[in-house]
């Protein structure tokens, strides 16, 4: 065993350490202790000595492996190839312990035995295989009806929350949706052609547990149209204290309704009268705070789809930018023909214009939402302005001065 | 004029061999030069028959910063 006095620092707190995790495994498996020594010599040297390849894969396949390489190879054999394997998850990661057990015996046999549940894009995550294990490892994974994910300038495996599998919350079937898209965009997912990489995740309320408004280029938030559901008897009993705030989750005993849900409303939206909750839901913009606090009185209607929104990424150089929506309401219903061609559309546009490396949120920076919205044939809505125009300037179409002449306010493709 | 199955096949094999060491090509930009050349091409045709040479094994797809289609060569990261 390599001798790693850094790493065995990480065991010393109170939480779980994948330092022991790995001496566990490197017991039986040569290359992990390679990846402990080789690790320990980057924290003592402050550099790493991952090299990236370029090539490796799987025969018809673009993504999905993502090539590494240690520079140390004599010194640690087992890194000399270290490649990783994205694994495309099921729909809000349900699994039966028969598929994990399936997965972990193909990884055992064929890599390091080295997993992440789950990447950032959902994915599952072998981390440690040789160049000839990974057409092995591909074929016994499909025999048992897994699939590689999406990686490189492609389409990204489509993630979701659990939807209404165990929450009540859940505007739309979000891993049905999930699943469909999935299905519609593998040619996209397998083979990649896109300027870069093109991702969806679908939440299936405004929560947003998978936070795809910062960590997606596409979401879809379920949304609902109607007034929020309430039963009166219930908020009786939160006012009351017979019913705990976040079905005991908070860390209060009993909630002050007005100022824990009404005060803290940001429209300002609601009305505690005596034991009656009132909500003006023309104003309410669905942020979830009272539905959270009180899950038993206060549901979403019942009108529901989703929100659309584009453009989230995170590059190093401009930092963070979330997304923007572009459809205020979309009805999720099989087969999501509306939405599917949407996608289509937009990854069309952006690979006909995009340069190479420029996330879709970029492109629409760099040549405006007004471009965007007419080649993708979408009308603009006052939902799509993130922000005041700061430019007092405003440069006229041509297409403007036909609208207007023809009666109408603005240009439109729609 | 749009060219048959076969000789788009071989057309792009051939614009990839020659761009080999000077430029990498996306997908795209082989759709593009395709239809430069040959503006009545439908794009699914493109599409496929890059899929063919990746298929077939006379392609692969690479990532150097980016996804590109390259004919197959040694991977300069696993040497020593």
């Amino acid at each position: 065993m390599h001798k790693t006095p850094l790493l065995d620092q990480l065991e010393s707190g109170p939480f779980p350490s994948f330092v022991t995790d790995l001496k566990r495994l490197a017991a039986t498996k040569p290359q992990v202790n390679d990846l402990l020594g080789q690790l320990e010599r980057s924290y003592v040297e402050k550099i790493t000595h991952w090299k990236h390849g370029g090539i490796v894969g799987v025969l018809g396949y673009g993504s999905g492996i993502i090539g590494r390489y240690s520079d140390l190879p004599d010194e640690f054999p087992g890194l000399e190839h270290f490649h990783t394997m994205r694994i495309n998850q099921p729909s809000g990661w349900f699994y039966t312990s028969t598929a994990l057990r399936e997965l972990f015996d193909i990884w055992d046999e064929h890599g390091s035995g080295v997993l992440n549940l789950h990447g950032a894009t959902g994915d599952v995550i072998f981390l440690g295989t040789r160049t000839e294990e990974l057409e092995p490892a591909f074929q016994k994974l499909t025999a048992k009806g897994w699939d590689i994910g999406g990686s490189g300038s492609a389409f990204r495996s489509p993630s979701c929350c659990c939807g209404p599998a165990r929450c009540e919350w859940s505007c739309y079937d979000t891993m049905e949706a999930c699943y469909q898209l999935t299905q519609e965009f593998q040619f996209d997912l397998h083979r990649p052609s896109y300027p870069y990489k093109y991702k969806l995740k679908f939440s299936g309320c405004p929560n947003d547990c998978v936070a795809s408004v910062a960590r997606s280029d596409m979401s879809m938030i379920g949304v609902w149209k109607d007034d929020i559901r309430i039963d009166q008897a219930a908020v009786a009993a939160y006012i009351g204290g017979e019913l705990k705030p976040k079905g005991g989750g908070a860390n209060l005993d009993k909630l002050d309704v007005q100022a824990d849900v009404v005060d803290l409303c940001p429209t300002q939206c609601m009305l505690l009268d005596g034991k009656t909750l009132k909500i003006n839901n023309k104003e309410c913009n669905h942020c979830m705070h009272c539905i959270n606090l009180m899950p038993q009185a206060l549901r979403p209607g019942t009108d529901a789809g989703c929100t659309v929104l584009l453009g989230s990424h995170a590059p190093i150089l401009e930092g963070a930018q979330m997304s923007w929506v572009i459809v205020p309401f979309m009805r999720m219903e099989e087969p999501y023909d509306e939405l599917k061609e949407l996608t289509a559309n937009i990854t069309e546009w952006w690979s006909e214009h995009g340069k190479n490396r420029e996330r879709v949120g970029e492109l629409i920076m760099r040549l405006g939402m007004r471009a965007f919205l007419e080649a993708v044939g979408l009308p603009p809505v006052p939902q799509t302005v993130r922000v005041p125009r700061a430019n007092p300037f405003f440069f006229w179409h041509q297409a403007d001065f036909d609208a207007e002449d023809a009666g109408r306010k603005y240009h439109t493709t729609k | 004029m749009a060219l048959p199955k076969e000789e788009l096949v071989e057309f792009i094999y051939k614009m990839v061999e020659k761009a080999q060491g000077k430029k990498q090509l996306k997908a795209k930009d082989i759709e593009k030069l395709v239809l430069k050349e040959h503006p009545d091409q439908p794009k699914n045709d493109v599409k496929y028959a890059i899929k063919d040479l990746i298929d077939g094994g006379r392609c692969v797809y690479t990532y150097f910063g980016g996804s590109f289609v390259e004919i197959p060569h040694v991977e300069g990261a696993a040497k020593h």
